[in-house]
């Protein structure tokens, strides 16, 4: 009986795991040294906020596993030999492959800042960086200041799940405006005062110079490189953006870049390997994705296709239209389509923020054919389905916002904004 | 998934779970208001009942009006579940079991000790707690209290001030302010003033029996009981409006609205018992077992409770018809003829028409409940004994009284719910959520929708589900959730941080949709692996 083996057992892995189930009777192990279980990465801020435990954070319970004949194996790869097929695990053991699927995953950004290796400096991506920060602040009089450093998703979240246990934080953004690499000034702006609001220490155009020590090697401070600010705290947070985890892999003969170099099939350069979910990397982008897309759903749908490959039906990684969705504390995000910061050469954006400063949408779009590209939303729920209709359908914007109403997706008897919106869209381009 | 409870990891305890000042003193407030009522208990006698009373009831209410306040007004309106695991009363902790084993121990005494809260023997006077709730009882009923009319009192209070509480906790979300409104709405007028005041129009020549209008068979076991239903004929017009009422209600009203709206438009909207789950049960919401195998024990348990209200029902209601059909024409051949044709239709339709819509156990526990009850009712026929079902009929009605009424819903209902969660009652016991749990499943416009690709698998949606459904299990393969057991109370939707689930009314057509394969993919692939 063919052997999959599967290292790594998020999101992409365990989806590739459970789709050759349905499929074929393969023999299929999962090798992490994360967790024994699958659980779910993005739950790991409402664990520290008190909203769940570990254990609810676990998709399927522990029982599913071997029901459905699916090995799993709490070890740590060493190495990988793709001539011989055998991996080497940390407890001395070796385990033969058939074929291999390499799940990594990710892990967090370091960019060579003095004191990042330090006591009490962590990043926040896998279990153990949870039981790290939860060894470090729990709670304001243990940790009495905590200073983020990278204005993306998950130094928002840091911020949040500290700011529940009261502990004050100072959050450094290196850009004009939080995560204004992705989203339009407005959307960022808003999101800023937001923070804000919330009594976050919010340090726009901000960048890490060093962090500083106590005598025991625990990081006791931070120094601003624009200002040379010193800010006393006990704990760091880096969060900024995360990287293929790959090091072990670098040491075979499997051939990476920035991560792990696959084809559209996900395929590597050797034969029977192949890599999916946030370390793989596209030899060639996809449409306007980023080569190495560190997306909860992009990992899974690379699982649902390689799957399909290594049951016989070869089929390549082929993602629909783009979306995502992210919350800013009580903010929540979502976008369909194409928004950039600025509009791309020929494009336009169509703005609209209600009054009340927690809700608002931007509208990407051509501006010779007025064809929809993509819109951000903030604070109102829409529908997927319908956005990816209308993507599919090349609607134009006039259309969208005509039609907005068949997008909602706010609960019941909420207050909708669909006429304010092409109120505001009517008047800014006189539409009859 | 299993929702066992590990310590938190951290050795000092987080400190977001400490109260504010203001909160403390809240609590003080609130348990003076308490205090009242235990010295009552011990048989204090106040000076003046009606001002004491006013007081007790009062501070609770201004104890929790400013603790809520404070927990809620000082913070941007949004999710505010923070520190929940860590909490002693809300994560099983000393508090929990604490506050557990008082209700549980109230429970107790209340269905079977009352004369120990100083309900009156025989004619006497009341003494106690009951007596302290003379004075209001008078007001409003124009007779001295009972154990029952403490006992309603507290639970409206309960459900008038935690539910301000909830609407507070949820004030950015309008379902959940509307829906709790109306509990409390029909609470307060319908399961307390109105029966009150129809107590009062009571008199030596016209009498009704005590009726919470919302209160609908099998949920109110007792509504066709024989002294209910003379009393209710002897009434004349307006006791028959209620009778009719009632029969119209189980046959008509409810199959309508649960078409239209789902269950919910009664268990999280109107029901007393989800009243007071949704407010004062709120903080427990979490605790529910969400394994698989609690599902299967929640299938088992709930839907015996319906076969067996059924057949105490039909027992009791068949020991007190005539043969004669000459003297009225509902004589008890025709009343189990219609009760076995009844089943039987209801029975011949979902199989015809919904065979396929039913998971495998659930038609093999439709077949085999269906198949005995026909089996005792033929053997009543061919046997011809006095007692129904070859049972006593007053064992039937006083053993699901004490099982089902007392213990089951009262001592473990809401006794337990710093344990088991504040749906234990509507999940495992409640016939009625059965009743249109079934109708519910398989022929409603209700479902809730999920939203796309856009589940992050996070979990937040089944560890508020207060009837331990594992939404995510749905969620996540871009599934809408079609079950029985959905109250609809909304709180899976507003706590997803990523828009995923909407309560929604739409059409029949598409409702259950099982996908293996999400919105996001490759079209290609999507219908490859949904296509089966």
């Amino acid at each position: 009986m063919e052997h999959i083996v599967i290292i790594g057992n998020g999101i992409s892995g365990v989806t590739a795991a459970r789709h050759i189930r349905k499929l074929s009777d393969k023999k299929i192990s999962i090798i992490s040294a994360e967790t024994e279980h699958f659980f779910s990465r993005t739950a790991l801020m409402y664990i520290y906020m008190g909203h769940m435990k570990y254990e609810h954070t676990k998709p399927y319970e522990d029982s599913f596993w071997k029901k459905n004949r699916i090995e799993l194996k709490f070890a740590y790869v060493t190495a990988i030999d793709t001539t011989t097929k055998t991996l080497q695990l940390d407890n001395n053991e070796a385990l033969n492959y058939d074929k291999l699927i390499i799940s990594t995953g990710s892990k967090s950004n370091k960019f060579g800042w003095k004191g990042q290796d330090l006591k009490g400096v962590i990043g926040l991506y896998s279990k153990q960086d949870l039981d790290q920060l939860e060894a470090i602040a729990p709670n304001k009089e243990v940790c009495k200041r905590a200073v983020v450093v990278g204005g993306g998703l998950i130094g928002i979240e840091l911020a949040e799940m500290l700011h529940t246990r009261h502990i004050p934080v100072t959050f450094l953004v290196r850009e004009d405006n939080f995560w204004d690499g992705i989203l339009p000034i407005g959307e960022a702006q808003m999101i800023n005062r937001h923070i804000i609001s919330h009594g976050i220490d919010l340090r726009l155009k901000s960048n890490l110079k060093e962090i500083t020590a106590d005598e025991n090697g625990h990081a006791d401070g931070i120094v601003i490189e624009e200002t040379g600010e010193k800010i006393s705290c006990n704990l760091v947070g880096l969060t900024a953006g995360v990287s293929p985890n790959i090091d072990m892999i670098k040491r075979s003969a499997v051939e990476t870049d920035r991560g792990i170099l696959v084809n559209r099939y996900l395929e590597t350069n050797i034969e029977d390997v192949y890599a999916i979910g946030d370390c793989a990397q596209q030899r060639e982008p996809i449409g306007n994705r980023k080569p190495i897309e560190a997306v909860w759903y992009t990992g899974r749908m690379m699982g649902e296709t390689v799957a399909q490959t290594i049951c016989g039906n070869r089929m390549p990684y082929n993602p629909g239209h783009w979306f995502n969705s992210a919350k800013f504390f009580d903010i929540e995000y979502q976008t369909y389509g194409w928004v950039f910061p600025t509009p791309k050469e020929g494009h336009a954006h169509f703005h609209w923020k209600h009054d009340d400063d927690l809700k608002c949408i931007t509208i990407e779009y051509y501006l010779e054919s007025n064809l929809f590209l993509g819109i951000n939303i903030f604070g109102i729920r829409m529908r997927h389905e319908v956005f990816d209709r209308w993507l599919t359908e090349k609607r134009t914007t006039d259309y969208v916002i005509k039609h907005l109403k068949e997008a909602n997706f706010e609960p019941e008897f909420y207050k909708t904004f669909e006429m304010e919106i092409l109120r505001a869209y009517s008047e800014q381009f006189k539409m009859v | 998934m299993s929702t066992k409870i590990n310590a938190s990891m951290s050795l000092a305890k987080p400190d977001s779970q400490a109260i504010s000042k203001t909160q403390k003193i809240a609590v003080a407030l609130g348990v003076v208001g308490l205090f009242i009522m235990a010295l009552a208990l011990f048989n204090v006698e106040f000076p003046n009942k009606t001002l004491f009373l006013s007081l007790s009831l009062g501070l609770i209410t201004i104890g929790t009006i400013v603790f809520s306040n404070d927990a809620y007004l000082n913070k941007q309106a949004g999710i505010k579940n923070d520190g929940v695991w860590f909490k002693s009363i809300t994560s099983m902790g000393l508090w929990g079991w604490v506050l557990g084993i008082v209700l549980t121990l109230f429970y107790i005494v209340l269905y079977f000790k009352a004369e120990w809260f100083g309900l009156a023997a025989d004619g006497g006077a009341n003494g106690g707690l009951v007596a302290l709730f003379d004075p209001l009882s008078r007001l409003l009923n124009g007779g001295p209290a009972s154990q029952w009319f403490v006992y309603g009192t507290l639970y409206t209070v309960a459900i008038l001030i935690f539910g301000y509480k909830f609407m507070l906790k949820y004030r950015h979300n309008r379902y959940e302010q509307l829906r709790t409104i109306s509990v409390m709405f029909f609470q307060l007028a319908f399961a307390f003033l109105i029966p009150e005041f129809m107590a009062r129009l009571n008199s030596e020549t016209f009498s009704l029996p005590y009726y919470d209008l919302k209160n609908i068979w099998p949920l109110n076991y007792y509504n066709f009981d024989k002294y209910r239903v003379d009393s209710m004929i002897e009434a004349g017009d307006i006791g028959l409006a209620f009778l009719i009422f009632g029969i119209v209600s189980i046959f008509v009203i409810s199959p309508i609205l649960t078409y239209k709206y789902g269950k919910r438009w009664y268990c999280s909207w109107v029901c007393g018992c989800g009243g007071l789950a949704e407010t004062a049960g709120d903080p427990f919401r979490h605790l529910s077992d969400k394994t698989q195998f609690a599902w299967k024990v929640e299938r088992w348990v709930v839907h015996s409770v319906v076969v067996f209200v059924t057949l105490m029902t039909t027992a009791v209601i068949y020991s007190y018809l005539g043969h004669d059909s000459s003297k009225y024409w509902l004589t008890k051949d025709i009343f189990l003829l219609g009760v076995a044709g009844l089943l039987t239709l209801v029975f011949a339709l979902v199989m015809i028409f919904k065979r396929k819509e039913l998971a495998k156990d659930a038609k093999y526990g439709a077949i085999g409940y269906f198949v005995i009850i026909m089996v005792l009712i033929g053997m009543h026929y061919f046997s011809g004994t006095k007692d129904v079902f070859l049972v006593n009929t007053n064992f039937l009605k006083s053993s699901y009284g004490f099982l089902i009424g007392a213990i089951f819903s009262g001592v473990i209902g809401v006794g337990f719910y710093p344990i088991f969660g504040n749906r234990v009652w509507c999940r495992f016991g409640c016939p009625m959520a059965a009743v249109l749990g079934f109708q519910q499943r398989l022929f409603s416009r209700f479902r809730i929708t999920t939203n796309g690709g856009q589940c992050i698998s996070c979990g937040n949606c089944s560890t508020y589900c207060e009837m331990g459904i594992d939404v995510r299990a749905y969620a996540q393969k871009g599934e809408n959730i079609v079950r029985s057991s959905c109250v609809g109370c909304g709180i899976c939707s507003a706590v997803c941080p990523r828009g995923v689930l909407k309560l929604e009314n739409d059409s029949m057509k598409g409702r259950i949709n099982s996908n293996d394969i999400l919105l996001g993919n490759d079209v290609d692939l999507m219908d490859l692996v949904n296509q089966k």
